[in-house]
């Protein structure tokens, strides 16, 4: 018997099948396991009460990022600062002291590596193509950008890995979500995700796993197709992936986890026979033409509230479901916005450069592009940057990035969650305005009464200048014809 | 887990639709190490209004939830199956759940019982009035001392582990050997996945 064409995902799920039972739920075996503080206390607890180990530590790998202050952690003598937070101390203690105990290895907070799980794990070369990785985070999604199956667990779920390295799953439905052509100036990975969530809604994916493919996949480097990834949690996905291909191979080469040697061409020919076969059938397909994205931001507290930058808030009743319009009425009661009124005249205070979704060292680059010999307005009150790992701070530091963020009156700041959701004491204050490269808009994510607008780092940089959301071609224009 | 066959008492009649994870327990309280304690925060904003259910005397202990459509809605969190266990709540009766609610709640022991909009309505009237509600997992039945009886249906997986207070990591351990068989398989198969982290 020949083999039907088979998806990227049909391919990484049938080569992880432990066994099926006879209701069609597998037991899927995993590869690659990040543990991160909040999500993992509970999951020890239960494995110590049950006298039960970790099955394979050697395909384990715990960060802290949620609750880390992202302000120096040393004082000047070199001694640690104690965190001010007692239920953040304690999640993080509890790291400290249940990595060891179960033979875990820890990147600790004072290592040089640390940062946020999804940012450290391709890093490191721990995520790899066509392995199975999850994680106690719903933004495990991201490293599908590597051609990975991977995706967010909750911890009855992180103990059944860590105690069997296994999970009983039901087989997704495939999703193919094509974009051809080629993307504007000015437009990036993240205005490309942003306006992929409002095309097919937050809802679109749910019980799916996507495919990112087309050309303009396939074009972009290997940290923006994380960004992508990132956010298919967003569009109610599972999981997202893209296949991987020689820049994804360039990507990861070398790095500490990653195979060497004969594993490694090995590696490699495998990872090329896992794209998907001509003529495999996706159960649901959206095509979206490049050349129609512009710079996209959200305008209210779901991310699948976009628009883009040249549009204005629109009227509830525009929308077709009743339900809908009674959510964008809530969110622009939240928001403090009225229909019409054009994104690029709202001013925001605050400015997050940093989260899961764009805290890379191409995305501080982008950034920087933008605030070099510029400087941030004055209505902007707060403006951090936080870089996703403590290689990435290093990396821009010698790329003198952190010089440029600094001159321009933003903070430079220490790798974490930060901002992003504000367990730490990065938040934004009620009722004000922050233009975020982070990935949820919820009501409150940012710290209670926080009003969030989802941005790309250049918008995020453009916003600084100028106080108000705007789209950063003006200002490159501005730069063409000085 | 404590096993479940039989779960009957007083039920808390809130019956409120498209109750969110937040409003069961909220983000504030997500900072803990154990699971326990979580009941202190559950469903803070409903007990901040004056007369609530959940602080109603004879409603202290009491082992039933009744709620309405799409119950536990929202984040994945987990701590929301804890908070409901904390409070002593065992079984939730609802016209809907979210599935990774659902999801949850099993893994922790809870039941969580699916009726008709009408069934749960009849409930809200008779746990309101201080009578107390009998759900039998066995027979997959809901019934009170007035006759009423609804059936309801739930995955025949699910059902014996509960009755058998059965966990998953305890049942998949047991198919160790099919997961030693595999990871040999793997070991010649894909071996540049095997074996990343030198432990500590
Ligand atoms: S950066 Fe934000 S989305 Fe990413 S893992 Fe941290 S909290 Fe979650």
């Amino acid at each position: 018997m020949t083999q039907s064409p088979r998806t990227l995902y049909e391919k990484i799920w049938d080569a992880h099948v432990v066994e099926t039972r006879d209701d069609g739920t597998c037991l899927i075996y995993i590869d690659r396991h990040l543990v991160h503080e909040v999500t993992s206390p509970q999951a020890f607890e239960g494995l110590r009460v049950s006298g039960r180990k970790v099955r394979r530590p050697d395909l384990t790998l715990a960060v802290p990022d949620h609750n880390l202050p992202t302000t120096a952690r040393r004082d000047a003598a070199g001694r640690p600062i104690p965190i001010a937070d007692a239920d953040s101390a304690l999640q993080l203690a509890a790291l400290t002291r249940n990595a060891p105990e179960f033979g875990i290895r820890l990147i600790g907070d004072s290592d040089a590596e640390q940062g946020i799980v999804h940012v450290v794990g391709p890093e490191q070369g721990f995520s790899l193509p066509g392995a199975t990785i999850v994680c106690g985070d719903s933004h495990t999604s991201c490293h599908g950008g590597l051609g990975a199956l991977a995706f967010g667990i909750g911890t009855s779920e992180v103990e059944h890995v860590l105690a069997t390295q296994t999970l009983l799953l039901k087989r997704s439905k495939t999703m193919e979500v094509r974009v051809e052509g080629a993307l504007s100036p000015g437009v990036t990975p993240k205005d490309l995700i942003l306006h992929i969530i409002g095309v097919i809604g937050t809802s679109g994916g749910t019980g799916h796993v996507i495919e990112y493919r087309g050309t303009v996949f396939e074009g972009l480097s290997v940290e923006g197709r994380l960004t992508i990834c990132n956010m298919s949690i967003e569009a109610g996905a599972r999981a997202g992936l893209i296949a991987p291909d020689d820049k994804t191979f360039a990507y990861l080469k070398g790095r500490p986890y990653a195979p060497t040697g004969a594993e490694w061409d090995r590696a490699v020919a495998w990872w090329r026979s896992l794209a998907t076969d001509a003529g495999a059938k996706f159960d649901k397909s959206v095509v979206i033409d490049a050349a129609s994205i512009p710079p996209t931001v959200t305008w209210g507290t779901s991310p699948e509230d976009t628009v883009g930058i040249g549009g204005v808030v629109p009227d509830p009743a525009s929308f077709a479901d009743p339900s809908k319009q009674e959510a964008a009425r809530n969110s622009l009661a939240y928001m403090g916005l009225s229909p019409g009124q054009r994104m690029a005249d709202i001013a925001v205070e605050n400015i997050f450069i940093g989260s899961c979704t764009n805290s890379r060292i191409e995305d501080l680059r982008a950034a920087a592009a933008v605030l070099k010999g510029r400087h941030k307005a004055a209505s902007v009150k707060w403006a951090i940057v936080v870089p996703g790992s403590g290689l990435v701070k290093a990396q821009a530091e010698a790329e003198g990035l952190d010089r440029v963020f600094l001159d321009a009156g933003l903070e430079w700041r220490e790798p974490g969650c930060s901002a992003c959701l504000g367990m730490n004491p990065d938040k934004v204050p009620p009722g004000e305005r922050c233009a975020s490269t982070s990935n949820r808009n919820f009501v409150g994510r940012q710290g209670p009464g926080a009003r969030t607008h989802l941005v790309s780092p250049a918008m995020a940089a453009a916003a600084a200048v100028t106080g108000r959301l705007c789209d950063v071609r003006e200002l490159i224009r501005e730069e063409a014809s000085a | 887990m404590e096993p479940i066959s039989h779960v009957a008492g007083r039920a808390i009649a809130f019956g409120r639709k498209n109750v969110d994870t937040d409003v069961i327990i909220p983000a504030a309280y997500l900072k803990t190490i154990t699971r326990e304690g979580l009941g202190k925060g559950a469903f803070e904003t409903v007990r901040a209004e004056p007369g609530n259910v959940f602080d109603e005397p004879a409603n202290a202990g009491a082992p039933i939830l009744i709620a309405g459509d799409n119950f536990g809605c929202g984040s994945s969190r987990e701590h929301a199956a804890w908070a409901l266990l904390d409070l002593g709540i065992t079984c939730v009766i609802a016209p809907s759940f979210s599935d990774i609610f659902s999801g949850n709640a099993f893994k922790n022991g809870i039941l969580t019982v699916p009726l008709p909009q009408a069934a749960v309505d009849r409930l809200m009237v008779v746990a309101a009035a201080g009578d107390t509600v009998d759900v039998d997992l066995e027979a997959q039945s809901v019934t009170t001392r007035f006759q009423d009886r609804f059936a309801f249906e739930i995955d025949p997986f699910r059902k014996s582990c509960l009755l058998g207070g059965l966990d998953e990591v305890g049942l998949t351990l047991a198919r160790g050997d099919a997961i030693a068989a595999y990871e040999a398989r793997a070991a010649t198969t894909m071996p540049f996945l095997s074996g990343a982290v030198q432990a500590a």
